[in-house]
């Protein structure tokens, strides 16, 4: 029972803090990509 | 489960990825949850409830609430409609009703533990929990006091002691959550001398209520109440009378209530992901443009500098050819006035493509941020 | 209180100071009592209503108000308008202590204050929009304060702590407006989850974008605003390149939210035809609704438009206060007037005046932060050591 989520209000609990933890990293990784991007520039 | 559950939620714990991505939604898709198997739930028969406060007593000591202002004997608190408070989990309301021919009709409210509750969603710690018990939770160790909880219950329950200075709590029903543990049943539904309430698997339950209305129709109406109302509750009321006149509301909707946010909470990590994406976009397009526009400004002046000269040279030569014959100062002369007509015409010229410039193109601009920003 | 004089030097007992120093004088009173005998000693707040003025004015019209400093911002650096530049600092500063002061007003709101950090360090809920705009709210407070610091920096003579910030400006700009574009919407999206409580006129499940759009306008409207404040009371502060571009910045402004005014007016019709709402025009909440949507958001738009044609710098000033206004009431409407409309009149909440004089008190302390800010550091002129570092 422990591996199963049975309601709605669990499983978006479960999958937003995933998706948060995505998010911190995107705002981590953006800048650094477009420094990559354009380094060379100019 | 609700132990091992709640070590999870600090942010040490989500940073365990594994344990989480594991965990596989019970139902076959991941767009619906049937809520816990076999979670049980209360049955509330408005029709044998005969107002005796009984509930509202045993709830009072069970839960160690403070003593009420009147004794739980004096029916005539029933003269007019409570609700809950900080103070009180439950209340019985009495209702005179025209199409139940003005008999009075006695209705108990308490926490309905919504099988989606919308406190639980709400709740920015994450201090309430819908347990495989059936009740909805509160952990007050976590609690900022924010009430949100409060706004997003649409059956107006929760309550706060906003008399306490430091350590105010959101008081709500407990479903005798610790009694349910010990195998026993809440205090309210123990005492009931007229079997209006009966505790058991939420199934059953359904089941108990359509029967008697089967039974009964003359005595019941052809509804339960909380089988569908947001998402369905864990109580359930039947009544012979409609559940609008007797301070149910009827228009809450089917949806649950953390499905009512889903929308809005799936479009913050899209804005994340696209936002930086489109606004560098914008940023990089409009430093080319400024970037274009210099260059051509440069060029613009080399051109009227090259033009400026070869006039200059032109004329030179014809001042020379001319006056041949004069003083080197007086040549000397006229190619300083020449050189600097043309710086002053090369300033002018300058001047005059950085106003185009400045005066053109940003007119337009900020009509056109907001559709962009739009979406 | 903009009817007070705000002039600096001479006499510390000026009107503005006296009215001021009562107020925070009365503030501190209510203060200690708030904290001494909970809320419900200094609020009317209820089990019914448990969100009163400090959430629907100091949160909600707070941070609409504060947009500005994210508007320009991108106006200026994403978007390339450089004539805005003159403009970015005053919005900056404004949106900073806008944001500090919701802050501030929450540690009056909410039960236990020093929780505040909870939902991040100790149990975050995951699936509350209150979590988001919370998340948001911090972060991009912290945004300002380090986009503000450079005034600080370069009145200490921070040098190279001041180079540094002024190189993060296009990522802090881009951080800022993706943080303003969740908190502002989600802000609205708060209500989602309260369908049976709003009033269908004013619920809808395109609250989120209403409050998004509707923040843009109230940034710039409020741009607009402070600057003609700012004229007013600081003239002597502003250098050659600000009152250059002033003028420039109201027209930019006030023709962009003439036409944000207009496309919002298009989308809360188009909140109204998808669910149908038509019927409870004809209604007294119909009513309210009708003086919101043509008194405070067709006719600011109407009027900017007209002084946009009119080159009229005069019109467009005073219509921001129309436009500002606007965002109040439609703020106020949504937290507290058509919220809970289905209670009997007995159970409503009236604001007690105690909770009016903590929101005053807020305001006066932001009020005076400004005053202070503007009067020393370089917001209303570039600093002489740091002319065409930009």
């Amino acid at each position: 029972m422990d591996g199963n989520i049975f309601t709605l209000q669990d499983f978006m609990f479960f999958t937003k803090a995933i998706t948060y933890l995505v998010i911190v990293a995107a705002l981590i990784a953006f800048p650094a990509f477009w420094l990559f991007l354009t380094d060379r520039d100019e | 489960m609700a132990i091992s559950r709640r070590k999870f939620l600090g942010w040490m714990g989500a940073a365990g990825l594994g344990a989480t991505v594991g965990k596989s939604a019970h139902a076959a898709s991941n767009k619906h949850f049937e809520g816990y198997p076999d979670s049980p739930g209360v049955l509330h028969d408005i029709v044998r409830c005969v107002g005796c406060r009984s509930c509202e007593a045993a709830c009072n000591s069970v839960n160690q609430l403070p003593p009420p202002e009147q004794s739980f004997k004096d029916l005539t608190v029933l003269d007019r409609k409570r609700r809950t408070d900080a103070k009180t989990y439950t209340v019985v309301n009495r209702f005179e009703t025209e199409s139940g021919g003005n008999a009075p009709i006695f209705v108990k409210n308490q926490c309905n533990h919504c099988l989606e509750p919308a406190c639980a969603s709400a709740c920015f710690v994450h201090a309430f929990t819908k347990t495989k018990e059936g009740a909805v939770i509160y952990d007050e160790s976590v609690c900022v006091g924010c009430r949100y909880c409060m706004i997003a219950c649409p059956f107006e329950i929760p309550t706060y002691e906003y008399d306490k200075a430091l350590t105010p709590r959101v008081m709500k029903c407990t479903l005798c959550h610790p009694r349910l543990l010990e195998g026993k049943l809440p205090g309210c539904v123990e005492v009931c001398p007229t079997e209006a309430l009966t505790f058991g698997r939420r199934e059953d339950l359904l089941n108990i209520a359509r029967e008697r209305i089967r039974r009964q129709p003359d005595r019941y109406i052809d509804q339960i109440y909380g089988e569908n109302e947001m998402g369905g509750t864990s109580w359930l009321y039947i009544a012979g009378t409609p559940f609008r006149e007797l301070g149910k509301r009827e228009d809450l909707g089917l949806t649950p209530a953390p499905a009512l946010t889903a929308g809005a909470l799936g479009a913050v990590p899209i804005v994340v992901g696209l936002w930086p994406v489109l606004l560098t976009g914008i940023y990089a397009v409009s430093q080319r443009k400024d970037k274009i526009a210099r260059e051509e400004q440069s060029e613009a002046i080399a051109d009227a500098v090259a033009a400026s000269k070869e006039d200059a040279a032109a004329e030179l030569k014809k001042v020379l050819a001319m006056k041949e014959k004069e003083k080197e100062t007086a040549i000397n002369m006229a190619v300083k006035k020449a050189l600097e007509e043309a710086a002053k015409a090369q300033e002018e010229e300058a001047a005059k493509a950085q106003e185009e410039e400045a005066a053109e193109p940003p007119q337009d601009d900020p009509e056109s941020k907001p559709t962009e920003e739009d979406s | 209180m903009s009817d007070t004089k705000a002039t600096t030097g001479g006499s510390l007992f000026t009107p503005f100071n006296m009215v001021a120093g009562l107020i925070l004088l009365v503030g501190g009173a209510i203060t200690v009592l708030r904290f001494t005998g909970g809320l419900g000693a200094v609020t009317n707040l209820s089990d019914y209503n448990p969100w009163g003025l400090w959430i629907g004015f100091d949160l909600l019209v707070g941070v609409a108000l504060a947009a500005g400093g994210y508007v320009t911002s991108a106006a200026c650096y994403i978007f390339g308008l450089k004539r805005f530049h003159s403009a970015v600092r005053p919005a900056i500063l404004t949106g900073f202590l806008g944001y500090a002061l919701v802050v501030f007003a929450l540690h009056y709101d909410v039960g236990r204050p020093w929780r505040l950090p909870y939902p991040f360090i100790v149990q975050p809920g995951t699936t509350s929009v209150l979590f988001e705009v919370g998340a948001c709210v911090a972060l991009y407070l912290t945004v300002l304060f380090v986009e503000y610091s450079t005034a600080p920096l370069e009145w200490l003579g921070f040098k190279r702590a001041r180079n540094l910030v002024v190189k993060l400006t296009l990522v802090l700009t881009i951080f800022g407006v993706v943080l303003s574009t969740l908190h502002q919407s989600s802000l609205g999206a708060l209500y989602l989850i309260a369908p049976s409580k709003l009033h269908p006129l004013w619920y809808s499940s395109y609250l989120p974008v209403y409050f998004f759009i509707s923040s843009i306008i109230a940034g710039m409207s409020m741009v607009i605003f402070e600057g003609t404040m700012s004229h007013k009371y600081f003239h002597d502060k502003m250098d050659e390149a600000h009152l250059k571009e002033a003028d420039g910045v109201v027209l930019g402004f006030g023709k962009a939210a003439a036409f944000l005014l207009f496309g919002y007016f298009v989308i809360k019709l188009v909140g109204l035809a998808v669910d149908n709402n038509w019927h409870h025009l004809a209604t007294g909440w119909g009513l309210w609704f009708l003086v919101e949507m043509l008194g405070f958001v067709l006719l600011p738009c109407y009027l900017y438009a007209v002084g946009t044609r009119d080159k009229n710098i005069k019109m467009i000033r005073r219509t921001s206060l129309i436009a500002v206004l606007g965002i109040v009431l439609n703020r106020l409407n949504i937290s507290l007037v058509a919220f809970n409309y289905h209670l009997p009149s007995s159970e409503r909440y009236f604001p007690h005046w105690m909770e009016i004089a903590i929101s005053l008190f807020i305001v006066t302390i932001g009020v005076l932060v400004f005053r202070f800010v503007v009067t020393r550091m370089p917001i209303l002129y570039e600093h002489p050591d740091y002319k065409d570092a930009h």
